[in-house]
């Protein structure tokens, strides 16, 4: 028992391993310089060349202005779809109304349609619409979707009490006075984990930025790095592409480590329990 | 309900009026951004459109040469083997990663669960780029590896090219497996603790519990994830641009690691612009998506898993 055990702890510390190579590698090339990285065997071991790349870093792309682009995209869109999705997902489990049911279905096949199907057109209109550079094109089509409001209503089904809107509405309190102050708080570590699931997926978005976002100083933070790692005129500095990497990620990572308790029980009781 | 009937259309949408203003923002929105791209999109496929010009409309043209084009074909193959081989980790790995976590077996699982769940707040771009490094011909950290071994290093990019995937397909899984895995552990915990129980009783071992109880019950939710990995794969773009060096849509050496998506994107909007060409591409890979979806809800035993999600709908 206790072998397996060891074996079994093994095995997992070994997947660790695995999942955090690449995070340590990416850590260890942001501090060399690109004379080192290329040297055989590569370094294992961190260097000293992290402000060198810092600065060339700075000196080939504007790293602040990305970062602030990549910021607004994904916060107005996050803050959008935690709004929409949530009033959705709150009528679709609290309220009784004629075509529920048809209507819940239609959302539930949007969710097995991949948007690629219309991407010709999507672009064409996104260009009619004048959204090409332009950050709406990224923000309003996503901003009440499918998943987002499949997810709260099952939230909404586990967490609010029917008897307790009955008991508002005996009060008097409005629709909206229910929603926003009684309804909206016992949301709140539902908001949390779509909120991060969104922010995330916004946040490193490639396709549709690089699709719309033509103008570099519209890009985000992953077009950015695209377009470090094709700088053929300077030729590639690993080591400044490296931290420029690590700069990207690393704002999403810590705010994940410091919530992960918090998201991973909020995203396991909220996802596909009946 | 029969009181409802009387009233008139207007006056039932009204007395409901708080639940449809709640919920119109997405309809509206996929009305407009899903609904007609969609339906444009298969109107686009019959015409030869440069995006410029006039249409000029071919009937299925575009569909016979797509489906003639050997280059198509490759993608399509090098898509499907990428997927297949990835999902053996990220599907069958993230199913016993969970079963592992939500037995008692071991401790520290939130631990486990997040360092699983990195890759996934990681972008695309940033990993591929960091993957590339590690997959270097020279100075790579697997070619290291295997040289210090005592093989040879492997032209992971060159060659006849018959490298190129091992990388999309290492990276397409360490990204994805602890996504699944997280949905699985949801999953599991509705999952009551006095079935464990009573096969525990039984005498039932590991493997018992996992083929016999876990996977049984947790069909639908199987389902669930397969179907949204295939919608994925075929939607698998950025990994394999960013690995080939992100100069063109190609797939590296001899398109070995060009994609579905990379085809499609490559005729229009992004490489040429063959509009009317793109657009049938996106129709067959549709096609494809849901003929793969539908063979997984037979396989699955459709009437099981139809039904239990019509019932929890109610």
């Amino acid at each position: 028992m206790i072998l397996k055990k060891t074996f079994l702890y093994l095995v997992l510390l070994a997947i660790v391993a695995v999942m955090l190579l690449p995070f340590y590698w990416m850590l260890v090339l942001s501090t060399q310089t690109t004379t080192v990285i290329f040297q055989y065997p590569p370094p294992f071991w961190f260097g000293d060349n992290l402000v060198a790349n810092f600065m060339q870093v700075l000196q080939s792309v504007n790293f602040l202005q990305a970062f602030s682009n990549t910021l607004i995209v994904s916060v107005v869109y996050t803050v959008l779809v935690l709004l929409f999705c949530s009033m959705g997902g709150y009528a679709f489990a609290m309220y009784t109304f004629p075509g529920r049911e048809t209507l819940f279905t239609i959302l539930l096949v949007t969710l097995m349609i991949p948007w690629t199907v219309g991407i010709v057109p999507w672009f064409f209109m996104m260009s009619k619409f004048g959204w090409i550079n332009n950050f709406l094109a990224l923000i309003v089509p996503g901003a009440a979707n499918a998943f987002g409001i499949f997810w709260m209503r099952q939230y909404c089904k586990q967490n609010i009490p029917s008897s307790l809107i009955d008991a508002a509405k005996i009060d008097g309190l409005n629709e909206w006075l229910i929603f926003f102050r009684i309804v909206s708080p016992l949301l709140a570590s539902g908001f949390a984990a779509l909120g991060i699931m969104m922010i995330v997926g916004s946040w490193n978005d490639f396709i549709q930025p690089m699709l719309i976002l033509r103008d570099n100083s519209l890009h985000t933070l992953p077009l950015m790095l695209k377009y470090m790692q094709g700088d053929a005129r300077r030729g590639t500095d690993v080591g400044a592409l490296m931290l420029a990497s690590t700069m990207a990620v690393l704002p999403l990572l810590i705010a994940f480590l410091s919530a992960s308790n918090y998201f991973m029980s909020g995203l396991t009781a909220g996802a596909v329990k009946e | 309900m029969s009181r409802v009937k009387t009233l008139g259309f207007w006056s039932t949408f009204y007395r409901h009026r708080v639940a449809y203003a709640y919920i119109a923002p997405f309809y509206i929105l996929f009305a407009v951004f899903g609904l007609f791209p969609i339906v444009a999109g298969l109107a686009i496929s019959f015409f030869r459109w440069d995006g410029v010009d006039p249409m000029r409309f071919i009937g299925l043209q575009n569909y016979f040469r797509l489906l003639t084009d050997g280059l198509f074909w490759k993608s399509l193959g090098n898509t499907a083997l990428i997927g297949l081989i990835s999902h053996v980790f990220i599907l069958g790995g993230g199913l016993v990663l969970a079963y592992v976590l939500n037995s008692k077996l071991v401790k520290f699982q939130n631990g486990f669960k997040t360092v699983y769940f990195l890759p996934m707040v990681t972008s695309a771009v940033a990993s591929a780029i960091v993957f590339k490094a590690l997959f270097g011909i020279n100075n790579g950290l697997i070619n290291f590896v295997i040289k210090s071994m005592g093989f040879e290093g492997v032209d992971w990019w060159g060659g006849n090219g018959d490298f190129v995937k091992v990388a999309v397909i290492a990276m397409f899984s360490w990204q994805w497996i602890g996504w699944n895995m997280v949905i699985y552990l949801a999953g599991m915990q509705a999952i009551s603790h006095d079935i464990y129980e009573a096969a525990e009783i039984d005498g039932a071992n590991h493997t018992q519990v996992f083929f016999r109880i876990t996977v049984p019950l947790l069909k639908p939710i199987i389902l669930f994830t397969v179907i949204q990995s295939t919608i994925g794969t075929l939607g698998l773009f950025t990994e394999p641009y960013v690995l080939t060096g992100g100069n063109n849509l190609l797939g590296g050496t001899d398109n070995q690691a060009m994609t579905v998506m990379m085809y499609l994107l490559n005729k229009a909007p992004y490489g040429n612009n063959l509009y009317g060409f793109a657009s049938a591409v996106a129709y067959v890979v549709c096609a494809i998506i849901i003929v793969v979806s539908l063979v997984n809800m037979k396989l699955f035993d459709r009437d099981e898993t139809a039904s239990t999600a019509a019932r929890r709908k109610k």
